[in-house]
């Protein structure tokens, strides 16, 4: 048993301000940096494209992941595919690249999930909105509906809801220009997307083909 | 790390042989079986020999399937002390640990269990009763959404939809919590999936194909790895708790002291490498060891092996090994870059990427100077206590001294506070698989719990001693009563403060020494609760009792516990508070 040494007399050691110091600095991202040049990553906005397996659950995980982390989601899609047992999600997210690549790391990990990837900017991307607006110009808002060459889904005496397609930017064109009629309600899907060309949006390992 | 763990003979229930199916594809009678049957029988299939829990009115059918089973069943006083004793039989055995619950409250109180063994990635199955399938969603009478309320705190978890299928997925919880990175799963299960009838026998243990766990990392980031440290002057090993579970502890040895290489380890790391080597930094972060912490800030090279640089760890990420080039070995790619980048990301299994690494070294570094300075860091910062002639019992003195009076193989659990930090410092931890506490979650009530589970995982003539905090005892202190019935011999040294002193340290040193609810003076006389509940109790008031009262408490049979009056006014130091650097750790309240 070991002997009282009253001796003792608490930690040694020299004080915080003599101790050797490191030379440099990381960002808050825990990235290396130059100290003189503090260099943090901007968020950018980019297209995360997951297939999964098309069970209970799956959306929970994959939205809960999204929420319990904080990441700064812009639209979330999700719908069945060419394969009854498949599903693909896509998400927009606007994140600096630590965060991008945090997203994909994570969705990997949820079990359900086949394959992720961020899609390059090429990608065929497409938005579907539907907009209420009121009746009182009906031959202008006709007008810009077929500018956008969307389609009037109904038309009454107090208000005229059109259906349209495309990119981000031209939904968000569309929306302004419908504006000076008057905008009632807005209801957008969020993007939906495929890698363009050859490129497949998604690999899927042998053994789940 | 095993996939599996061990593979038993499936029991009679399901040796299926003598009673084929009829020919015309109809089961016969006597291979039917309840669901509860097959989820017991798969427990049996994947090698299970205990389980934890509480009886209740959803799991009881499954309850009822154990009573003709050979799995030993420990029934504890709560649900969430099942969770913590199944947490600590996976740290200490590395097989999952299974516990079950009733739907409802006893599946609400396995959240912190579950929560704590996913922060610290232990292997758990939860096996938690629910309301029959029809009533799921009505508010039933004990109705919880388990499913919905552990997702973001387990690995995965599973609805059970039919008494076909609840074999199964009872196998691929068990596969899905033992492979690759650890951690807790749940299967939720409906009473009329229990009750209902299946033919179907219960399956190995297997992972859904979509889960592809990447063992041995690419040969080019290896070389190129290998190249930075053999380059680096004042390397530094980091080894976490990855290296503990990925049974990784003899590569990173021989990998250390090959290359010359001091370890620092994180707090779930701790018993990676024995702590009386000359190599050996200890723990850094928070409560680390000054020399630790000087070894982190400092290197210019970190192989990080199984870490998630949680920020106990790190302190500011800005001032964490700023100058070092990063090398992260981790079995889970998203732990890679997630808190302090890598430079040399190595995915896969601890123990084979550190052979991958020794292999490809194209020599040693030339560490001769820098391990000279560590050793002269350890001198000038070594772990001390002021102990003056007058002064009452210092905590620190009990955990050396219970230290010296066991063998080195000894489990060591703890609750969370202050003397949970000192079971760290005060301890030399030699082994793997040793030292098992509550570390990401931060869990009071961890202690004896985890002290249950890990009697029944530890060899017989190991012992398993438990230092807890006043506070953290009495959060879960009625499982005393398990280890009275169980007659199992555990000693627990409450470190009694009379407060929940962690806290009141904080309150001096941040809140001007507003004590606002962190003193106990009414908490109990510790040695006659224990004797309440059959257990033995003793009582140390100061240094002149001490040895002879450790030594007895330790001598008995059964369990034991020590009510240790220590000095009240002790604090925990080195320390960074939260969110600091770690080079400028302060000694005493008048560095903070
Ligand atoms: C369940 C839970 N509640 C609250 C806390 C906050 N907390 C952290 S340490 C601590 C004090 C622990 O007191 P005690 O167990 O007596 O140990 P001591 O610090 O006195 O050694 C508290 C309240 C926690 N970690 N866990």
């Amino acid at each position: 048993m070991s002997e009282r040494n009253t001796e003792r007399d608490g930690l040694p050691g020299p004080a915080p301000e003599d101790r050797r110091r490191p030379k440099g600095r990381r960002s808050s991202q825990g990235i290396r940096i130059d100290p003189e040049a503090e260099a943090e990553h901007p968020p950018r906005r980019t297209v995360i494209s997951a297939l999964v397996e098309h069970e209970p659950g799956v959306l929970a995980r994959v939205s809960g992941l999204f929420s319990r982390r904080q990441f700064n989601i812009e639209s979330l899609t999700v719908a069945d595919t060419q394969n009854d047992d498949w599903a693909r999600i896509t998400v927009v997210v606007e994140e600096p690249d630590p965060g991008i690549d945090q997203v994909e790391k994570q969705l990997e990990k949820v079990v359900p999930v086949i394959h992720v990837r961020e899609l390059e900017t090429d990608a065929v991307t497409r938005e579907l909105v539907v907009v209420k607006v009121d009746a009182d110009r009906p031959h202008e808002v006709h007008a810009i509906t077929e500018m956008y060459n969307g389609k009037t889904l109904d038309a009454g005496p107090r208000t005229i809801t059109v259906e349209l397609t495309g990119d981000e930017q031209k939904i968000n064109d569309a929306i302004d220009a419908y504006r000076q009629f008057g905008i009632r309600e807005i209801a957008r899907t969020g993007q939906t997307a495929l890698a363009r060309g050859e490129t497949k949006t998604a690999v899927v390992p042998d053994h789940l083909k | 790390m095993t996939d599996h763990g061990a593979v038993t003979e499936p029991g009679d229930a399901d040796d299926a042989t003598a009673d084929e199916p009829a020919e015309d594809g109809e089961p016969t009678e006597s291979t039917a079986q309840t669901g509860a049957e097959s989820v017991i029988a798969s427990l049996e299939t994947a090698g299970v020999e205990t389980v934890f829990g509480v009886q209740g009115g959803a799991i009881m059918p499954v309850y009822d399937a154990l009573y003709d089973s050979e799995l030993d069943h420990v029934t504890m006083a709560h649900e969430q002390a099942a969770a913590h004793a199944a947490d600590a039989y996976g740290a200490v055995s590395g097989d999952p640990g299974i516990c079950m619950a009733t739907s409802g409250p006893g599946a609400t109180n396995l959240v912190t269990g579950l929560a704590d063994a996913d922060m610290d990635s232990e292997p758990v199955v939860a096996l938690t009763g629910q309301v029959p399938t029809d009533l799921v969603g009505n508010d039933a009478f004990q109705e919880t959404d388990t499913v919905g309320v552990t997702t973001p705190i387990t690995k995965s978890n599973y609805f059970a939809s039919s008494p076909d299928t609840v074999g199964e997925d009872v196998s691929t919880a068990f596969a899905l919590a033992n492979h690759g990175r650890q951690g807790p799963t749940v299967v939720d299960l409906p009473k009329d999936v229990t009750t209902g009838e299946t033919d179907v026998d219960p399956v190995e243990p297997a992972v859904p194909d979509t889960v592809d766990v990447q063992t041995h990392a690419d040969d080019e980031g290896v070389a190129a790895a290998a190249q930075t440290i053999v380059d680096a002057d004042e390397p530094v090993i980091l080894a976490g708790g990855g290296v503990v579970k990925g049974d990784a502890t003899e590569e990173l040895y021989a990998f250390a002291t090959e290359h010359e290489i001091p370890v620092v380890t994180t707090m779930p790391g701790i018993g990676a490498f024995p702590e009386n080597h000359d190599l050996a930094m200890e723990m850094a972060g928070m409560h680390g060891t000054g020399y630790a912490n000087m070894a982190v800030t400092l290197t210019d090279c970190l192989l990080a092996v199984g870490t998630r640089f949680d920020d106990r760890l790190t302190g500011g990420v800005d001032s964490f090994a700023p100058d070092a080039e990063v090398v992260h070995v981790d079995i889970d790619p998203a732990e890679i870059s997630k808190n302090i980048e890598a430079d040399h990301p190595l995915i896969g299994d601890a123990g084979t990427v550190l052979d991958q690494l020794d292999e490809a070294m194209p020599g040693s570094p030339e560490t001769g100077e820098w391990v000279e300075q560590c050793r002269e860091w350890q001198q000038e910062y070594r772990l001390d206590y002021a102990a003056p002639e007058d002064e009452p019992l210092k905590p620190q003195y009990v955990v050396e001294a219970v230290d010296e009076a066991t063998a080195d193989d000894t489990v060591v659990t703890t609750g969370v506070g202050q003397h949970q930090m000192w079971a760290c410092q005060f301890w030399t931890y030699t082994e793997p698989r040793t030292w098992v506490s509550s570390h990401g979650l931060g869990a009071m009530g961890y202690g004896l719990p985890s002290a249950i589970g890990a009697r029944v995982a530890a060899d017989d003539d190991q012992s398993v001693v438990c230092f807890d905090g006043d506070g953290s005892f009495l959060m879960t202190c009625q499982e005393l009563i398990v280890a009275v019935r169980e007659q199992m011999d555990i000693t627990v040294f409450v470190l009694n403060n009379e407060a929940i002193g962690m806290v009141r340290q904080w309150q001096d040193a941040f809140f001007e020494g507003r004590r606002m609810a962190s003193e106990y003076p009414w908490v109990p006389k510790f040695d006659t609760f224990a004797e309440a509940f059959g257990a033995d109790g003793f009582r140390i008031e100061g240094y002149d009792d001490a040895p002879d009262v450790i030594e007895e408490a330790l001598a008995t049979d059964g369990p034991a516990v020590v009510d240790v009056y220590i000095d009240p006014t002790e604090d925990v130091y080195p320390m960074v508070p939260s969110g600091g650097d770690n080079g400028q750790f302060a000694l005493s309240e008048e560095h903070l």
